[in-house]
């Protein structure tokens, strides 16, 4: 097999030498680029890593522009975003692309933790890879939450109001914590300026830090595959992979690809329904932050109501606060719940594909019933959900053991 | 196999995608359609000069600048001055109400909301249907009482164009599983009692004008986001074609 060989990593000429002398470029790039080497059967699932940092890029740069025109106050905060998407030149796309890219972040991430639960990716040797996933998931959603504050709108102030009291469920120290969170007796001026920080800086550093150990992490072991067969196992003469091919030119010309469809998904949101019908960007959150009127119904933003739904379906405030917790935690396990001797999907038996389609509807299913007023039949629709949701991690470690599962061939399957 | 996958989640994805647009926010009763036309450049000067002339006195929209308007309405400075700026002297400045914040409160209970937004809030709809539906109410201090919005504090502004209509509501028994009968009113109509300066017809066309003017304020860069989606769409477009060539080109080796 010929094999395209990109210029990228190549010393030419003595301003590479003088480089490489002092910092191992050359060497950096080759083993991150040029010569890493990926399963040459990667399906569409596997572009949402990418699809992250793509994101990732996008929301640093909207957001550092943004920083530039918005004013962290209780009282400018409101009036400088309506001063950015009027006023400030450009500001309304910058805006919209911040927005819209919240959203498609947490929608590429989901999927990009879903494909790793399809093949199993988080799997011996793995585990840390996934464990890291997480945290990124974690410090994403703090992200996301310190973020939604700042618009200063009615549903970034009572949103904020119902998921910090929320820790006010811990025994004993509960409400210390939440007033060390806010600031403050309620949310407040005080309130807006600390998330600001942390949304600007603190998790902003905490993102990139994981996201780089992350992908260090990826690159020591290398990338699975929708086989779940490790190509390492079988190495040419010249020690390369047979199943692999470089990640440039490779899979970052099948990447731009990707890259590309995705933005054209990105630029229909953001030019033609930036709103989302009110699920990006909620109704409500265009009126300003009112601290005497609640709005007729709060919701968090979708990308935490499934959490939010299991949170409510529990009438115990503490018990509540337990599970929503334990429900976000419980994914971190995922290494260890999983008994079965295969990785891929392709090769399991028929419980955990079953498992796993039941569990992708819940997950939705429970997002929708989280953007629904707490009446009785969404709570009580919720509560069977919950028990689903919990079901598919709980009894893992015995359906995983029971499943038949397929003979996993030798090498990946590839069909050109 | 994989091709047709990819196709399935792009067919989802635009699905939702339309849903979600087709969305509108209502409120107790069924909304009917303000059916605005953005687009129409004479209706929504119409509706600047009713709202100026109209709601200004009392409703701010403190986000708006009269040279946003003069632009996108193809207004020149000078017809601003003239037609829309009451109480304001530069074309940089906002739209600020006549009457002060503390004062309404003190008058009305309430100070009326600022509408630089309002059509984001409740949506076009629901501001069409509260502006149509106002009635008759002796037991209010303001002598009316709305349908969408009931026990709103906001008199009957428009009356001298709409003249004024009584709720015509029918009577609803429903008998419970337990035998237990209770009735409830449901609005059925209105019926018109002293006529306005406009028929029916034209004050409709009054609020649809009004409520498109307040839909444009509410996001003054709607049309211009659609214009330049539409291009950067086109041009990923054209590049997706080369991209994916190179990407064959690069994979053709590949067995």
């Amino acid at each position: 097999m010929a094999r395209v060989e990109a210029d990228v990593g190549k010393p030419q000429g003595k301003l590479m030498k003088w480089i490489d002398d002092r910092f191992p470029f050359t060497e950096t790039m080759k083993y991150h680029i040029t010569e890493y080497y990926a399963s040459k059967n990667f399906n569409w699932l596997y572009v949402f890593g990418v699809l992250a940092f793509v994101v990732l890029v996008i929301q640093f740069v909207s957001g550092i522009f943004l920083t530039m025109n918005y004013k962290p106050a209780a009282a400018d905060a409101f009036a400088s975003v309506e001063y950015i998407m009027r006023d400030v030149e450009w500001g309304w796309l910058i805006r919209y692309m911040h927005s819209t890219g919240a959203s498609f972040f947490f929608i590429v991430v989901y999927l990009h933790m879903f494909r790793a639960m399809m093949y199993g990716s988080y799997k011996k040797p793995r585990e840390l890879i996934w464990i890291i996933g997480m945290m990124i998931f974690f410090v994403l959603m703090a992200e996301g939450f310190a973020g939604y504050l700042l618009p200063w709108g009615q549903m970034s102030y009572w949103g904020a109001q119902v998921i910090i009291s929320l820790f006010g469920a811990i025994p004993g120290i509960g409400d210390a914590l939440v007033e060390i969170i806010r600031g403050d007796y309620s949310i407040s001026d005080i309130t807006l300026n600390r998330f600001f920080a942390l949304h600007v800086i603190v998790l902003p550093l905490a993102l990139i830090g994981l996201v780089f150990v992350h992908i260090v992490a990826l690159h020591e072991v290398g990338s699975s595959n929708p086989d779940g067969v490790e190509i390492k196992d079988h190495k040419g003469p010249d020690g390369i992979p047979l199943d692999g091919v470089a990640f440039h030119p490779y899979h970052t010309s099948k990447d731009l690809v990707a890259i590309i469809i995705f933005l054209i998904l990105f630029s229909a949101v953001m030019f033609f329904a930036p709103d989302m019908g009110g699920y990006f960007l909620e109704h409500a959150n265009f009126e300003p932050a009112n601290l005497t009127a609640t709005p007729e119904h709060i919701a968090p933003v979708w990308y935490f109501t499934p959490f939010y739904a299991i949170l409510r379906a529990v009438p115990d405030k503490l018990w509540g606060f337990i599970l929503f917790g334990s429900a976000v935690l419980l994914p971190v396990f995922l290494p260890w719940l999983d008994r079965a001797r295969v990785r891929s999907i392709r090769y399991r038996g028929w419980i955990y594909k079953t498992a796993l389609s039941i569990f992708a509807v819940t997950f939705i299913v429970l997002g929708w019933l989280g953007t629904q007023p707490a009446e009785e039949i969404y709570v009580l629709a919720a509560r069977v959900f919950s028990v689903l949701y919990f079901a598919f991690f709980l009894l893992m470690p015995y359906y995983t053991t029971i499943d038949k599962t397929k003979p996993v061939p030798d090498r990946v399957v590839y069909h050109g | 196999m994989d091709k047709t996958k990819t196709l399935g989640g792009l067919v989802a994805f635009l699905t939702l995608f339309a849903a979600a647009e087709g969305l509108a926010s209502g409120g107790g009763v069924v909304l009917g359609s303000a059916d605005i036309d953005p687009g129409n450049i004479s209706s929504l000067q119409r509706g600047a000069r009713n709202f100026m002339n109209y709601c200004s006195g009392c409703h701010s929209a403190r986000y708006v600048r009269f040279n946003t308007i003069g632009k996108y309405l193809e207004l020149s400075d000078e017809q601003l001055v003239d037609n829309l700026m009451f109480n304001a002297d530069k074309t940089f400045e906002t739209i600020n109400a006549a009457m002060r914040a503390d004062d309404a409160a003190r008058w009305y209970g309430t100070a009326p909301p600022d509408m630089s937004l309002m059509a984001r809030v409740k949506g076009a709809d629901h501001i069409y249907n509260f502006l149509l539906g106002f009635h008759i109410d002796p037991d209010s201090p303001t002598g009316v009482d709305n349908i969408v919005l009931p026990g709103t504090s906001m008199p009957h502004v428009l009356w001298e164009l709409q003249g004024y209509q009584t709720a015509v509501y029918s009577e609803v028994t429903t008998t419970a599983a337990n035998g237990a009968v209770t009735t409830s009113h449901e609005f059925q109509e209105f019926e018109q009692l002293t006529a306005g300066l406009l028929n029916n017809d034209e004050y409709d066309d009054f609020v649809r004008d009004t409520v498109n003017f307040l839909a444009y304020i509410a996001e003054p860069i709607r049309a211009e986001r659609r214009k330049l989606g539409t291009w950067v769409i086109i041009y990923l477009l054209v590049f997706l074609i080369i991209a994916v060539m190179l990407k064959n080109q690069i994979w053709k080796d590949v067995n």
